[in-house]
């Protein structure tokens, strides 16, 4: 689902650079805790996961292929703050290190596949968890239906993205039936893919699912005399729901990607929009690397790069880098006096 | 594989290129592909000139050029398919977003074609002259927030790690006899991937044990970076003004 | 300091997960002692030396209970960063150990943290990497390094930050035989109180004058390593097993 560059016209890569650097910067004030604790370590290697597994393809019918996106699963697994920047990271990587393409998209990109699924599957997961038996199992198929939701709902966000800011005039009913349709199929595949993991984690290390922790079952403690006593697990990091504030956050985000596009858009700069006019459905780049072999890789570059071809997105990125840097140092300076008083109590 | 996963694209050999601060890189990519997506498509001596300037970048770096066109034929179904769009009128793809075959069409393409071009062959002299840990400290020198720093830095560093994993899975999958199939394939797949995550999550742990084993408290160490001096910014930046100069001139022309 | 490098009493824990490792492990390390921690897979011996220097257990937030004493003092919360000083853990996958972006850089991280910077910090590294063997090798990424070469940095790492416990997991594991012996002789060059875990059982012989053998998240056997490795009982109980044809009695120890 990688949008290419110069999909989008100048507003919308505004607008969508805003909320991505809006959801990055609130992400990492909400974040700083979860990251004192269990380290940035487990976020790299959380992206490096996401990263290797999105060069794993899956046939999705037609002759063509799809990949995790990961979103919904990296919310379930590490909390939907950490796993927005490890979202956002994987596409920073795969523009910067591997010249995939995509600078310039970089804020599309980042709110559709690193904001948006990454929110849809949570919200999902954890309405979901309240209505299913309370056990740690439950987490399964609670992410396995967030995991399905979120990739067409991202591609509804695209389709609509595409309706605000797309050059080309088509039909909104058959661009999203088209786009929601197709991303339907890959999102069954996402699906599939979600259960597993989740299954072999739930498995293995029940106590690593961020959005079941609040579910573990109480601990039996044997003691060097054979005594025994039951405890409550140790629950670093409080699974709490999203809260208001985040909505609140979103809210202010779009509202102020609202005002900056409208004044955007009453001031067409000259910039033209050729590139624009022409669309690219994001499956084409899927078939394009259909079995794309990973053992290449290393050597070649990501098989998906697509070609940027851009114009007005790079104002999107500019502009996502400075509001981003804003908030990161608000946030920055707010986590470093609380860091202060946390720090041997953390460590 | 001749490199892994962690180097990225990396060529290491010694040039002027090579030898810039990663921020002033960073810097100049951005600025270089701000005024090239600003050119209007239909002044074309612009992107011959872009062309050119690229092409001193690529020799002034000591790309092989046979690497850099390896490089950018991993974009070639991409290229081939923004070629063939505005001369192909039904199909799932096309039909979807409605192109036609118009004089705007073939614009249009052209200027995908070489826009994109330009900017992944741009993207390529930067991934190719700068090593991960350099790009880490262009970053941070740029003030990307630490914490997400601290994160890219964990995530180069297991990439090949991970990769390999993933791999060493692949084999021990298909010398077991699987070979593939439609239906047995996703879940296959699915099931490497589940024990993979397991794997990276642990690996992730136990490497935040050894931190805190070594004392680490919340903060990285930064790295050590000197910053860019004045003329080195003055010489990272000359392709890209002149770039920029290009791009203005085109657009003057185009009035 | 004074008192012994390691005291732990009745020392209990359990995973999060509900895994309970430790049923009550008692022991005690004198300084300057080299000993060896032996014990079948799942005995608890990583668990028990997580808890060495405060990453695992009650004073992480853990479930547990017990007494462990560093040079005397028991384990406080407070005092972790000095324990994690004294105490150097090196992992047994150096690519656990090794995560910064070039081996300098990694080798810094440990003396960074206890506040080194500069030339003080360059030459801690450098001390550390000729120590391993290593000091020609400073720019290269991790990644690029042979096992056996990543396990000498993972070494150097922790000797940074110059511990006075080292205790190693698993050393010698997927080493060959040359590297084997290098790291056997800068072990044996150090200065320190050393506690290894090992399945390794002629290195065990060949650095450690005294062993530990855990079962089961207990402390079953304690004393010369020679006299366990002949007791061949024991070793049957507790699924160790001597190389073919390798008798202790028959070689030389540990040269003290």
């Amino acid at each position: 689902m990688h949008v290419p560059d110069g999909f989008f016209d100048a507003p919308t890569s505004i607008a969508t650079g805003l909320i991505a650097a809006g959801a990055v910067g609130f992400s990492l004030q909400r974040a700083n805790r979860e990251i004192r604790e269990t380290g940035p370590a487990l976020a790299g290697l959380t992206a490096a996961f996401v990263f290797a597994v999105q060069m794993v393809n899956f046939p999705v019918g037609a002759g063509t292929s799809g990949h995790l996106l990961g979103g919904a699963l990296a919310a379930a697994l590490v909390g939907p703050w950490t796993a927005v920047l490890v979202m956002s990271t994987v596409l920073l990587v795969q523009g910067l290190l591997f010249a995939d393409g995509g600078l310039t998209a970089l804020g599309t990109n980042i709110t559709l596949m690193g904001v948006v699924t990454v929110i849809v599957g949570y919200f999902v997961t954890r309405a979901l968890l309240k209505a299913l038996p309370k056990r740690v199992g439950s987490v399964v198929p609670a992410t396995t239906v967030g995991a399905l939701i979120s990739v067409p709902v991202a591609a509804l966000c695209f389709t609509g993205l595409y309706v605000i800011g797309g050059a080309v005039d088509i039909p909104l009913g058959k661009l999203a039936t088209a786009m929601v349709g197709w991303h339907i199929l890959v999102g069954l595949g996402e699906a599939v893919i979600t259960a597993a993991v989740l299954s072999a984690v739930v498995a293995t290390r029940p106590d690593l699912v961020y959005a079941a922790r609040h579910l573990q079952a109480d601990l039996v403690l044997v003691d060097a005399d054979g005594n025994t006593s039951t405890v409550s697990p140790d629950k670093p990091i409080a699974a709490k729901p999203a809260g208001r504030s985040f909505g609140v956050g979103v809210a202010a985000t779009l509202l102020v990607a609202g005002v900056v596009s409208l004044f955007a858009s009453a001031h067409p700069d000259g910039l033209e929009f050729v590139g624009a006019k022409l669309g690219f459905e994001s499956a084409a780049k899927d078939s394009a690397v259909a079995g794309s072999p990973l053992a290449d890789y290393g050597v070649s570059g990501i098989g998906n790069s697509q070609v940027s071809g851009a114009l007005a997105g790079i104002i999107g990125v500019l502009v996502t880098i400075a509001v981003g840097l804003a908030i990161a140092k608000i946030a920055s300076l707010r986590s470093s006096a609380r860091a202060e008083q946390t720090d041997l109590m953390q460590s | 594989m001749s490199g892994s996963a962690g180097d990225g694209l990396l060529v290491v050999v010694d040039s002027r290129i090579h030898r810039l601060p990663a921020q002033v890189k960073i810097v100049a990519l951005f600025v270089f592909v701000l005024a090239v997506v600003s050119t209007p498509a239909g002044v074309f001596w612009a992107f011959a000139l872009y062309a050119v300037l690229l092409a001193a970048c690529v020799a002034l770096a000591k790309l092989p050029v046979a690497t850099v066109m390896r490089r950018l034929a991993v974009e070639t179904p991409f290229l081939v398919f923004a070629l063939v769009l505005p001369f192909v009128a039904t199909g799932p793809q096309i039909d979807v977003l409605g192109v036609s075959v118009s004089e705007s069409g073939i614009l249009g393409s052209w200027n995908v074609l070489a826009k994109g071009t330009l900017g992944v062959v741009a993207a390529i002299v930067l991934s190719a002259s700068t090593a991960p840990r350099e790009l880490l400290a262009g970053l941070e020198r740029l003030r990307l927030p630490s914490t997400l720093v601290a994160i890219l830095s964990f995530m180069i560093r297991y990439l090949s790690v991970v990769s390999d994993d993933l791999h060493r899975m692949r084999i021990a999958r298909e010398s077991r006899g699987y070979a593939g199939g439609r239906a047995g394939h996703l879940k296959a797949v699915a099931g490497g991937v589940g024990a993979l995550f397991v794997r990276s999550f642990e690996r992730g742990e136990r490497v935040h044990l050894a931190m805190q084993s070594r004392g680490y408290t919340g903060r990285m160490p930064q790295l050590a970076t000197s910053g860019a001096a004045r003329n080195q910014w003055l010489e990272g930046l000359t392709i890209s003004l002149l770039a920029v100069l290009i791009a203005v001139t085109a657009r003057v022309a185009s009035l | 300091m004074s008192g012994p490098s390691i005291h732990v009493e009745r020392l209990v824990f359990a995973y999060p997960d509900g895994r309970q490792a430790l049923y009550g492990v008692d022991f005690t390390i004198q300084r300057g002692e080299r000993v060896a921690l032996l014990g079948p897979n799942g005995a608890g011996k990583t668990t028990l030396v997580l808890h060495l220097n405060g990453i695992l257990g009650s004073v992480a937030g853990g479930s547990g209970s017990g007494r462990i004493q560093i040079g005397g003092s028991d384990l406080h919360r407070e005092h972790l960063p000095e324990v994690r000083r004294k105490v150097g853990l090196v992992f047994q996958d150096p690519d656990d150990q090794l995560f910064m972006p070039t081996v300098r850089d990694d080798v810094a991280f440990g003396p960074a943290n206890l506040g080194l910077r500069g030339s003080e910090l360059e030459d801690r590294v450098q001390e550390a990497l000729v120590q391993v063997g290593m000091q020609d090798h400073a720019d290269i990424a991790p990644h690029h390094l042979s096992y056996g070469q990543r396990r000498r940095v993972a070494v150097a790492t922790v000797l940074a930050m110059r511990p006075e416990v080292l205790v190693l997991d698993e050393p010698s594991s997927n080493l060959d035989p040359a590297s084997r012996r290098e790291l056997a002789d800068i072990l044996s060059g150090l200065d320190v109180t050393l506690l290894m875990i090992t399945h390794d059982l002629p290195y065990a012989l060949q650095l450690c004058e005294r062993s530990l053998l855990m079962d089961a998240g207990r402390i079953v056997a304690d004393g010369e390593t020679r006299d366990l490795l002949g007791d061949a009982e024991l070793m049957a109980a507790h699924r160790l097993e001597l190389p073919y044809g390798f008798d202790p009695l028959s070689v030389p120890g540990p040269e003290r």
